[in-house]
């Protein structure tokens, strides 16, 4: 493999990672509050706290991964969409700022309120919408680029249907990914309460999602027709993601292994977001960037790759000890210690 | 204002709010995990509970710390997509470490908050505080050898614009590196010495007397000496590094427009600003030149020597001059305390001394700021040094104005809700009441 190529699968990797926890925690955000509303926060509110609380800073660190790897890689790409973001971007940093400080300083200081409720479960669908403009703007044609000034045309990107798709899709995955997985971990737990009500929400959560991917093919033929195409040559990554789909939700609707249903579940947007994205190369911008006119030197390169290597060697036993002590650990789980 | 001035604003804004947290972020580990060895040795169950007490305000300035480090980590390409598309090619390497370092430090910090009662051996649970302090202290590292890289550039070749002869590590390494590397980590530590005994000094102030914040205020003021001889010496190895690296910097702290030995140090003052001619200072001969260089006889570059336009401005002298002070204060301090500690005639608990640590608090995060705006606007014009100028690097997005204001509203949010929650924090459970809770009596 060549270094760009490196560098985009690493990077990629790194923000499928991203999608899933951060997902999980988006979603559960959304389900604490919704929950409050319709009464039963006793019922799932104490599983969602026992898993948010360990793990919300390393979710933090997918994304800033994410950023600071791609300028390190492609430092091309921090002119364009450095320049063009600046509104959505810092209005996902807001959003991102408040929700994760309200968290702590309500978990780990004061008493919960309704008002931060709110607060974290709005944001927690506000931010993936936010976010996923940056798919959008990637397919180009919000853009316009004249000499030396990159600007986002905001009016285009409000009146797309693909840009809505993309929004819609981006939420309704949030729901589901989400559910699917409090889902395992009330079972595992052994919360049947709390089970029964995220089994219904994942449920419920599997329709819009794969109706909203649909709407994104169809907007993505009217928007760019040369990355569609290609995403027809990747059609079966696209058909195994359905099928995985199809498994997860058969396993979930006869309450059969949650476990393996969440892992369908994460291979389901394993290929899409892998096909999406390999669909999507060499650009990284339509039309102004690709892999091979935006990567950094050799030089950088290979130390940015000898660098990640070194720092996965230290990161993965790390994040097994983690996931052992808290997500695979059925005493914690069920609240039995502290 | 401009693009270029908005941005300015609130890149200002957002490194003067993180650094704060940041600071915290990076010198409280390293006392929990003493306290709480202490505890575990000594059998002594009030370390413990400082552990704890510390450990649970520890995790909300975390929080505002991650939040306001991912606003600037993205600010940096939102605000400045030049320099960043030439960082990236040159000195993203650290950049890209200090993720590795966040990576570590966020998931043992997760584990050490829920793991208090999970293991027999209670060295086990301590054993977890060293990896957060190593990712800790690495995030600063490696955070500020980039810094360090925008004062002293090395590590590749211009030509025609084109970069080439590119040497990641070499960057990473440079000049600048080992003296602000230094003082940055020995700063974070002794500012947390003075925040945590200016909590224990605060509640005695207030009339509680528990042996429990007396053993802090010790502990604190024990590592606090040690760690200010540290900061000030560390400092003088800084000043000796500009005065070969970075000559204009220092010379504009010290108001030395004139190269030539025997300089004086100059303290305080007012500068004319057309004839440079300062009154009011105190002026001390030779000491310039002997601080900078060793030697009484030693030369000194002024600014004279360096174009107009390439000066820094000259109001960082005040902002040098009140970071020394503090230094001084913060060593002083700890210096009488265990002085009157000693004396057995003298209470070193008095109100005096009391207000008088928790006047430190306060003054070392000043000291942080005043620190960083002294080296950083000292810099200017620059953003890389000799390369780029602050100018050709911001974004040229006319509606930076408007980000300015929103993250002004968040930092103001944050910075109120944090302030209620830690006074919340430590108010609502004192130390006595968690003792008696724990069944702690000694
Ligand atoms: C508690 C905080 C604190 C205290 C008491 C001091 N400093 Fe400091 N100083 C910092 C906190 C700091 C800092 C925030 O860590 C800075 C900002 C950038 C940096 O590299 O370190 C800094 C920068 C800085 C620089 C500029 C370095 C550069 O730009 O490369 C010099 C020359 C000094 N300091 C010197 C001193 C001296 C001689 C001190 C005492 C007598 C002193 N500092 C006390
Ligand atoms: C972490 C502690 C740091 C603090 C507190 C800090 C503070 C500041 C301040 C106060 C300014 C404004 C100077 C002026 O008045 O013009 C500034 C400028 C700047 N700094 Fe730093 N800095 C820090 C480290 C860094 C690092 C590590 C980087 C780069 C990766 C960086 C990038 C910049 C940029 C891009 C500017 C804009 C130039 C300017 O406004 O003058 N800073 N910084
Ligand atoms: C331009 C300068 C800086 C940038 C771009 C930056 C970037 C960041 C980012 C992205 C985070 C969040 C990481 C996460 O998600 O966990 C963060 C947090 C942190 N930063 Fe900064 N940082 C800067 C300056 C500094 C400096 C100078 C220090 C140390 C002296 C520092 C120390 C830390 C620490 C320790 C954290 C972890 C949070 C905590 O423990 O409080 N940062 N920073």
């Amino acid at each position: 493999m060549s270094l760009d190529q490196i560098g985009i699968t690493v990077l990629w990797v790194f923000l499928y990672g991203y999608l899933i926890v951060a997902s999980i925690d988006f979603g559960a955000g959304f389900y604490a509050y919704y929950g409050k509303v319709i009464g039963i926060e006793t019922v799932i509110g104490p599983v969602i706290s026992r898993y948010l609380s360990p793990v919300w800073e390393v979710t933090n660190v997918f994304l800033v991964f994410f950023f600071v790897g791609i300028v390190g890689f492609f430092p091309e790409t921090a002119y364009y969409y450095g320049t063009a973001l600046l509104i959505p971007g810092s209005i996902a940093l807001i959003l991102l700022a408040v929700r994760g400080s309200f968290y702590a300083f309500a978990n780990y200081g004061a008493k919960k309120n309704n008002l931060y409720l709110l607060a974290y479960g709005s944001t927690g669908l506000l931010i993936p919408a936010a976010l996923s403009t940056v798919f959008t703007i990637s397919e180009g044609g919000f853009l316009s680029v004249r000499g030396n000034t990159v600007t986002l045309l905001m009016e285009e990107l409000f009146f797309s249907a693909y840009s809505w798709a993309v929004v819609l899709l981006a939420v309704s995955s949030v729901l589901f990914i989400s559910s699917t997985f409090l889902t395992y971990y009330a079972d595992h737990a052994g919360d049947r309460k709390a089970r029964e009500w995220l089994r219904s929400f994942a449920l419920w959560g599997g329709i819009p999602t794969i109706i909203s991917s649909l709407f994104v093919f169809i907007a993505l033929r009217n928007h760019n027709r040369a990355h569609f195409q290609n995403t027809l040559e990747l059609w079966w990554m696209f058909g195994l993601s359905l099928v995985s789909f199809l498994i997860a939700i058969g396993l979930i609707g006869y309450r059969k292994n949650y476990g393996t249903a969440f892992v369908m579940v994460m291979l389901q947007f394993a290929f899409a977001f892998f096909g999406y994205g390999t669909s999507h190369l060499p650009y990284l911008l339509y039309p102004y960037l690709t892999l091979s006119s935006s990567v950094t030197n050799p030089a950088m390169g290979q130390a940015l790759v000898v660098s990640f290597v070194a720092g996965l060697v230290l990161l993965i036993p790390a994040l097994v000890l983690l996931l052992r002590l808290f997500l695979f650990n059925a005493k914690y789980v069920k609240g039995e210690t502290s | 204002m401009s693009a270029l001035d908005w941005s300015r604003g609130l890149t200002e804004m957002t490194l003067a709010f993180h650094i704060l947290f940041a600071t915290v972020g990076v010198g409280i580990p390293l006392f929990i995990s003493i306290a709480e060895w202490i505890g575990i040795r000594k059998k002594d169950p009030h370390y413990t509970l400082m552990a704890r007490r510390w450990t649970r305000g520890f995790v909300i300035t975390v929080a505002v710390g991650v939040v306001t480090g991912t606003c600037i980590g993205l600010q940096l390409s939102l605000l400045w997509p030049e320099f960043m598309r030439f960082a990236g090619n040159v000195v993203s390497l650290p950049l890209f470490l200090e993720t590795f370092a966040f990576f570590f430090e966020a998931i043992f910090l997760g584990i050490y908050l829920y793991t208090w009662n999970r293991f027999s051996n209670p060295y086990v649970h301590w054993l977890l505080t060293l990896p957060i302090i190593i990712g800790s202290s690495a995030s600063a590292l490696f955070i500020t050898m980039v810094n360090a890289f925008m004062n002293t550039p090395q590590g590749f070749t211009l030509e025609n614009g084109k970069l080439t002869n590119l040497d990641p590590l070499a960057a990473m390494f440079n000049p600048a590196t080992p003296s602000k590397v230094a003082h940055v980590l020995s700063s974070a530590y002794l500012t947390s010495a003075f925040l945590l005994s200016m909590i224990a000094s605060f509640s005695m102030l207030r009339g509680r007397n528990h042996e429990y914040y007396k053993k802090s205020i010790r502990l604190n003021m024990l590592i606090g000496l040690i760690l200010a001889v540290a900061t000030i010496w560390i400092g003088d190895v800084s000043a000796q590094f500009l005065v070969e690296k970075q000559p204009e910097k220092l010379a504009a702290a010290e108001w030395h427009f004139e190269t030539g030995n025997r300089a004086s140090l100059i303290v305080g003052g007012r500068l004319d600003p057309v004839t440079k001619e300062i009154t009011g200072a105190i002026k001390i001969p030779w000491a310039l030149s002997l601080l900078a260089t060793r030697d009484p006889n030693g030369t000194v570059i002024g600014l004279n020597e360096f174009p107009k336009d390439e000066w820094p401005p000259l109001y960082v002298h005040y902002l040098f001059d009140a970071m020394v002070g503090i230094g001084f204060y913060l060593l002083a301090i700890p210096v009488l305390f265990l002085i009157m500690t000693r004396m057995k005639r003298w209470n070193a608990f008095n109100r005096w001394m009391l207000g008088a640590i928790l006047a430190g608090g306060p003054f070392s995060l000043l000291a942080i700021e005043l620190g960083w705006f002294y080296a950083e606007v000292g810099r200017q014009p620059w953003i890389l040094r000799g390369y780029m100028r602050v100018s050709d690097a911001a974004t040229t997005n006319p509606n930076v104005g408007v980000t300015f204001w929103l993250f002004a509203a968040l930092y103001l949010l944050l910075g109120i809700v944090c302030l209620l929650v830690l006074s919340r924090l430590f108010r609502n459970k004192s130390a006595e009441l968690e003792l008696e809770e724990r069944r702690i009596i000694l």
